[in-house]
Protein backbone atom coordinates (compact mmCIF):
# COMPACT_ATOMS: atom_id res chain seq x y z
CA UNK A 1 0.00 0.00 0.00
CA UNK A 2 2.85 2.41 0.85
CA UNK A 3 4.52 1.15 -2.10
CA UNK A 4 1.36 2.47 -4.19
CA UNK A 5 0.90 5.56 -2.52
CA UNK A 6 4.56 6.31 -3.27
CA UNK A 7 4.54 5.51 -6.97
CA UNK A 8 0.84 6.86 -8.14
CA UNK A 9 2.20 9.12 -10.78
CA UNK A 10 4.11 6.27 -11.93
CA UNK A 11 0.83 3.87 -11.84
CA UNK A 12 -1.42 6.53 -13.33
CA UNK A 13 1.24 6.94 -16.04
CA UNK A 14 1.42 3.44 -17.31
CA UNK A 15 -2.24 2.72 -16.97
CA UNK A 16 -2.96 6.00 -19.36
CA UNK A 17 -0.25 4.88 -21.49
CA UNK A 18 -1.46 1.74 -21.87
CA UNK A 19 -4.67 2.63 -23.23
CA UNK A 20 -3.04 5.42 -25.47
CA UNK A 21 -1.24 2.27 -26.61
CA UNK A 22 -3.97 -0.19 -27.22
CA UNK A 23 -6.11 2.61 -28.87
CA UNK A 24 -3.28 3.35 -31.45
CA UNK A 25 -3.17 -0.41 -32.11
CA UNK A 26 -6.89 -0.65 -32.27
CA UNK A 27 -6.88 2.36 -34.91
CA UNK A 28 -4.08 0.32 -37.04
CA UNK A 29 -5.60 -3.33 -37.04
CA UNK A 30 -9.96 -2.51 -37.16
CA UNK A 31 -11.17 -2.59 -40.17
CA UNK A 32 -14.30 -0.35 -39.77
CA UNK A 33 -13.47 3.13 -39.94
CA UNK A 34 -16.05 3.94 -37.09
CA UNK A 35 -14.18 1.38 -34.76
CA UNK A 36 -11.14 2.72 -36.02
CA UNK A 37 -12.15 6.61 -34.66
CA UNK A 38 -13.74 5.50 -31.38
CA UNK A 39 -10.44 3.84 -30.60
CA UNK A 40 -8.62 6.97 -31.38
CA UNK A 41 -10.93 9.10 -29.18
CA UNK A 42 -9.62 6.62 -26.17
CA UNK A 43 -6.37 7.40 -27.34
CA UNK A 44 -6.82 11.00 -27.36
CA UNK A 45 -8.12 11.58 -23.80
CA UNK A 46 -5.73 9.25 -22.19
CA UNK A 47 -2.78 11.52 -23.84
CA UNK A 48 -4.88 14.82 -22.09
CA UNK A 49 -4.24 12.64 -18.86
CA UNK A 50 -0.72 12.62 -19.80
CA UNK A 51 -0.44 15.97 -20.03
CA UNK A 52 -1.94 16.70 -16.91
CA UNK A 53 0.72 14.55 -15.61
CA UNK A 54 3.38 16.69 -17.11
CA UNK A 55 2.01 19.66 -15.78
CA UNK A 56 0.42 21.04 -18.97
CA UNK A 57 -2.87 21.46 -17.91
CA UNK A 58 -4.22 23.70 -20.59
CA UNK A 59 -2.70 21.51 -23.39
CA UNK A 60 -5.21 19.28 -21.51
CA UNK A 61 -7.76 21.08 -21.75
CA UNK A 62 -7.43 21.89 -25.52
CA UNK A 63 -6.49 17.99 -25.88
CA UNK A 64 -9.79 17.44 -25.59
CA UNK A 65 -11.43 20.20 -26.46
CA UNK A 66 -9.54 20.17 -29.74
CA UNK A 67 -8.51 16.87 -30.60
CA UNK A 68 -11.68 15.07 -28.92
CA UNK A 69 -14.18 17.51 -29.40
CA UNK A 70 -13.58 19.06 -33.03
CA UNK A 71 -11.05 17.09 -34.90
CA UNK A 72 -13.39 13.82 -33.55
CA UNK A 73 -16.57 14.60 -34.86
CA UNK A 74 -15.42 15.69 -38.16
CA UNK A 75 -13.90 12.36 -38.86
CA UNK A 76 -17.19 10.89 -37.78
CA UNK A 77 -19.23 13.35 -40.08
CA UNK A 78 -16.78 12.40 -42.95
CA UNK A 79 -17.56 8.88 -42.26
CA UNK A 80 -21.18 9.21 -41.95
CA UNK A 81 -21.31 11.52 -45.74
CA UNK A 82 -19.17 8.64 -47.14
CA UNK A 83 -21.40 6.26 -45.89
CA UNK A 84 -18.51 3.14 -45.62
CA UNK A 85 -21.10 0.29 -45.59
CA UNK A 86 -22.60 0.90 -49.23
CA UNK A 87 -19.15 0.76 -50.29
CA UNK A 88 -17.70 -2.08 -52.05
CA UNK A 89 -15.96 -4.53 -49.52
CA UNK A 90 -12.65 -4.55 -50.13
CA UNK A 91 -9.27 -5.16 -48.74
CA UNK A 92 -7.76 -2.54 -45.91
CA UNK A 93 -4.81 -3.75 -45.76
CA UNK A 94 -1.64 -4.12 -48.14
CA UNK A 95 -0.93 -7.71 -47.60
CA UNK A 96 2.00 -8.15 -49.81
CA UNK A 97 3.71 -5.42 -47.79
CA UNK A 98 3.50 -6.89 -44.51
CA UNK A 99 6.47 -8.98 -44.04
CA UNK A 100 8.20 -5.96 -45.15
CA UNK A 101 6.77 -3.30 -42.64
CA UNK A 102 7.19 -5.32 -39.00
CA UNK A 103 10.68 -5.71 -39.54
CA UNK A 104 10.66 -1.91 -40.71
CA UNK A 105 8.85 -0.96 -37.88
CA UNK A 106 11.00 -2.57 -35.46
CA UNK A 107 13.84 -1.08 -37.44
CA UNK A 108 12.54 2.35 -37.20
CA UNK A 109 11.54 2.10 -33.57
CA UNK A 110 15.18 0.61 -32.64
CA UNK A 111 16.74 3.80 -33.89
CA UNK A 112 14.24 6.52 -32.33
CA UNK A 113 15.05 4.57 -28.71
CA UNK A 114 18.77 4.84 -29.54
CA UNK A 115 18.36 8.23 -30.58
CA UNK A 116 16.67 9.18 -27.22
CA UNK A 117 18.96 6.73 -25.07
CA UNK A 118 20.83 9.67 -23.49
CA UNK A 119 17.93 11.95 -22.44
CA UNK A 120 18.63 11.03 -18.74
CA UNK A 121 21.71 12.60 -18.62
CA UNK A 122 20.05 15.92 -19.47
CA UNK A 123 20.05 18.81 -17.08
CA UNK A 124 16.46 18.82 -14.90
CA UNK A 125 15.07 22.28 -14.94
CA UNK A 126 12.87 24.11 -13.09
CA UNK A 127 9.25 23.51 -12.89
CA UNK A 128 8.45 26.54 -11.80
CA UNK A 129 8.57 27.48 -15.05
CA UNK A 130 5.95 25.91 -16.05
CA UNK A 131 3.20 28.07 -13.43
CA UNK A 132 4.63 31.70 -13.43
CA UNK A 133 4.82 34.69 -14.97
CA UNK A 134 8.29 36.58 -15.44
CA UNK A 135 9.34 34.84 -11.38
CA UNK A 136 5.93 35.97 -10.09
CA UNK A 137 3.55 32.34 -9.53
CA UNK A 138 0.36 32.19 -11.51
CA UNK A 139 -1.56 29.35 -13.44
CA UNK A 140 -0.36 27.18 -16.47
CA UNK A 141 -3.19 28.96 -18.56
CA UNK A 142 -1.35 32.52 -17.85
CA UNK A 143 2.41 31.12 -18.25
CA UNK A 144 1.46 29.84 -21.57
CA UNK A 145 -0.41 32.82 -22.60
CA UNK A 146 1.93 34.94 -21.87
CA UNK A 147 4.42 33.23 -24.05
CA UNK A 148 2.07 32.86 -26.50
CA UNK A 149 1.30 36.81 -26.66
CA UNK A 150 4.03 37.89 -26.12
CA UNK A 151 7.42 36.06 -27.09
CA UNK A 152 4.78 34.35 -30.31
CA UNK A 153 2.41 36.36 -31.31
CA UNK A 154 3.77 36.47 -35.10
CA UNK A 155 3.20 32.76 -35.54
CA UNK A 156 0.37 32.83 -33.78
CA UNK A 157 -1.08 35.76 -36.01
CA UNK A 158 0.25 33.67 -38.90
CA UNK A 159 -1.81 30.23 -37.89
CA UNK A 160 -5.05 32.28 -38.28
CA UNK A 161 -4.26 32.52 -41.80
CA UNK A 162 -3.38 29.19 -42.29
CA UNK A 163 -6.74 28.34 -40.72
CA UNK A 164 -8.64 30.59 -43.16
CA UNK A 165 -6.88 29.60 -46.30
CA UNK A 166 -8.16 25.78 -44.81
CA UNK A 167 -11.38 27.00 -44.16
CA UNK A 168 -11.73 27.94 -47.77
CA UNK A 169 -10.09 25.13 -49.37
CA UNK A 170 -12.22 22.81 -47.36
CA UNK A 171 -15.44 24.37 -48.69
CA UNK A 172 -14.13 24.46 -52.42
CA UNK A 173 -13.26 21.00 -51.93
CA UNK A 174 -16.33 19.67 -50.37
CA UNK A 175 -18.52 22.17 -52.42
CA UNK A 176 -20.93 20.29 -54.73
CA UNK A 177 -20.64 21.06 -58.41
CA UNK A 178 -23.69 21.44 -60.00
CA UNK A 179 -24.09 20.73 -63.87
CA UNK A 180 -24.33 23.61 -65.79
CA UNK A 181 -22.66 26.02 -63.67
CA UNK A 182 -18.52 26.17 -64.60
CA UNK A 183 -15.82 25.53 -63.12
CA UNK B 1 8.49 12.53 -11.12
CA UNK B 2 7.83 10.23 -13.86
CA UNK B 3 11.17 10.29 -16.06
CA UNK B 4 11.09 11.63 -19.63
CA UNK B 5 12.27 8.62 -20.89
CA UNK B 6 8.89 7.05 -19.94
CA UNK B 7 7.44 9.63 -22.05
CA UNK B 8 9.54 9.24 -25.19
CA UNK B 9 9.37 5.28 -25.24
CA UNK B 10 5.68 5.74 -25.22
CA UNK B 11 5.94 8.83 -28.10
CA UNK B 12 7.95 5.96 -30.33
CA UNK B 13 5.30 4.01 -29.83
CA UNK B 14 2.87 5.82 -31.31
CA UNK B 15 4.54 7.31 -33.62
CA UNK B 16 5.89 3.86 -35.12
CA UNK B 17 2.38 3.04 -35.07
CA UNK B 18 1.44 5.84 -36.92
CA UNK B 19 4.01 5.51 -39.69
CA UNK B 20 2.87 1.53 -40.16
CA UNK B 21 -0.49 2.73 -40.33
CA UNK B 22 0.29 5.12 -43.08
CA UNK B 23 1.68 2.56 -45.24
CA UNK B 24 -0.58 -0.56 -44.47
CA UNK B 25 -4.04 0.76 -44.22
CA UNK B 26 -5.77 1.24 -47.64
CA UNK B 27 -8.64 3.29 -46.15
CA UNK B 28 -7.82 7.32 -46.36
CA UNK B 29 -9.82 8.07 -43.55
CA UNK B 30 -7.81 5.35 -41.41
CA UNK B 31 -4.37 6.74 -43.21
CA UNK B 32 -5.24 10.72 -41.57
CA UNK B 33 -6.27 9.05 -38.20
CA UNK B 34 -2.63 7.83 -38.53
CA UNK B 35 -1.51 10.98 -39.28
CA UNK B 36 -3.30 12.35 -36.18
CA UNK B 37 -1.07 9.79 -34.08
CA UNK B 38 1.59 10.62 -35.62
CA UNK B 39 1.44 14.81 -34.28
CA UNK B 40 0.07 13.62 -30.93
CA UNK B 41 3.62 11.79 -30.68
CA UNK B 42 5.38 14.92 -31.39
CA UNK B 43 3.14 16.95 -28.91
CA UNK B 44 4.03 14.10 -26.55
CA UNK B 45 7.75 14.86 -26.86
CA UNK B 46 7.51 18.60 -26.79
CA UNK B 47 5.60 18.62 -23.43
CA UNK B 48 8.00 15.98 -22.12
CA UNK B 49 11.31 18.24 -22.92
CA UNK B 50 9.52 21.23 -22.00
CA UNK B 51 8.76 19.92 -18.04
CA UNK B 52 12.39 18.19 -18.00
CA UNK B 53 13.93 21.54 -19.22
CA UNK B 54 11.89 23.70 -17.36
CA UNK B 55 10.79 25.49 -20.26
CA UNK B 56 7.54 27.26 -21.08
CA UNK B 57 7.92 27.26 -24.68
CA UNK B 58 7.69 23.13 -24.86
CA UNK B 59 3.65 24.10 -24.01
CA UNK B 60 3.71 26.85 -26.67
CA UNK B 61 4.69 24.90 -29.50
CA UNK B 62 1.87 22.14 -29.06
CA UNK B 63 -1.07 25.16 -29.72
CA UNK B 64 0.40 25.28 -33.01
CA UNK B 65 0.58 22.11 -34.05
CA UNK B 66 -3.06 21.14 -32.65
CA UNK B 67 -4.06 24.19 -35.05
CA UNK B 68 -2.31 22.87 -37.98
CA UNK B 69 -3.50 19.27 -37.09
CA UNK B 70 -7.17 20.50 -37.58
CA UNK B 71 -6.67 22.64 -40.75
CA UNK B 72 -5.12 19.57 -42.17
CA UNK B 73 -7.86 17.57 -40.81
CA UNK B 74 -10.43 19.75 -42.32
CA UNK B 75 -8.46 19.70 -45.85
CA UNK B 76 -8.02 15.94 -45.26
CA UNK B 77 -11.74 15.24 -44.69
CA UNK B 78 -12.91 17.75 -47.51
CA UNK B 79 -10.83 15.58 -49.98
CA UNK B 80 -12.74 12.51 -49.08
CA UNK B 81 -15.34 13.81 -49.78
CA UNK B 82 -14.65 15.04 -52.94
CA UNK B 83 -12.74 11.46 -53.44
CA UNK B 84 -15.86 9.82 -52.57
CA UNK B 85 -18.14 11.99 -55.45
CA UNK B 86 -15.68 11.68 -58.57
CA UNK B 87 -14.90 8.07 -57.52
CA UNK B 88 -16.91 6.13 -55.75
CA UNK B 89 -14.17 5.36 -53.05
CA UNK B 90 -12.10 5.74 -50.34
CA UNK B 91 -9.73 3.11 -51.22
CA UNK B 92 -6.01 4.31 -51.77
CA UNK B 93 -5.53 1.59 -54.48
CA UNK B 94 -8.16 2.74 -56.84
CA UNK B 95 -7.01 6.73 -56.95
CA UNK B 96 -3.97 5.74 -59.39
CA UNK B 97 -4.56 8.74 -62.07
CA UNK B 98 -0.79 10.08 -61.24
CA UNK B 99 0.62 6.54 -61.24
CA UNK B 100 1.56 6.46 -64.81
Amino acid sequence: MDWMVAHFAELVFFYLAGIAVIGAACVLIFRSPINAALALLCTFLAIAGLFVLAHAELLAAVQVLVYAGGIMVLFLFAIMLVNVRVLPEQPQFMRKLLPFVVPAAGALAALLLVAIWGVGHLPLGDLAALTSVEGVAAGNTEAVSWSLFMQYLLPFEVVSIVLLVAIIGAIVLGRKETPGEGA
Amino acid sequence: MIPTFYYLVLSVILFTIGVVGMVVRRNFITVLMCVELILNAANINFIAFGRQLGDITGQVFPIFIISIAAAEAAIGLGIIIALVRLKGTVNLDQVNVMEG
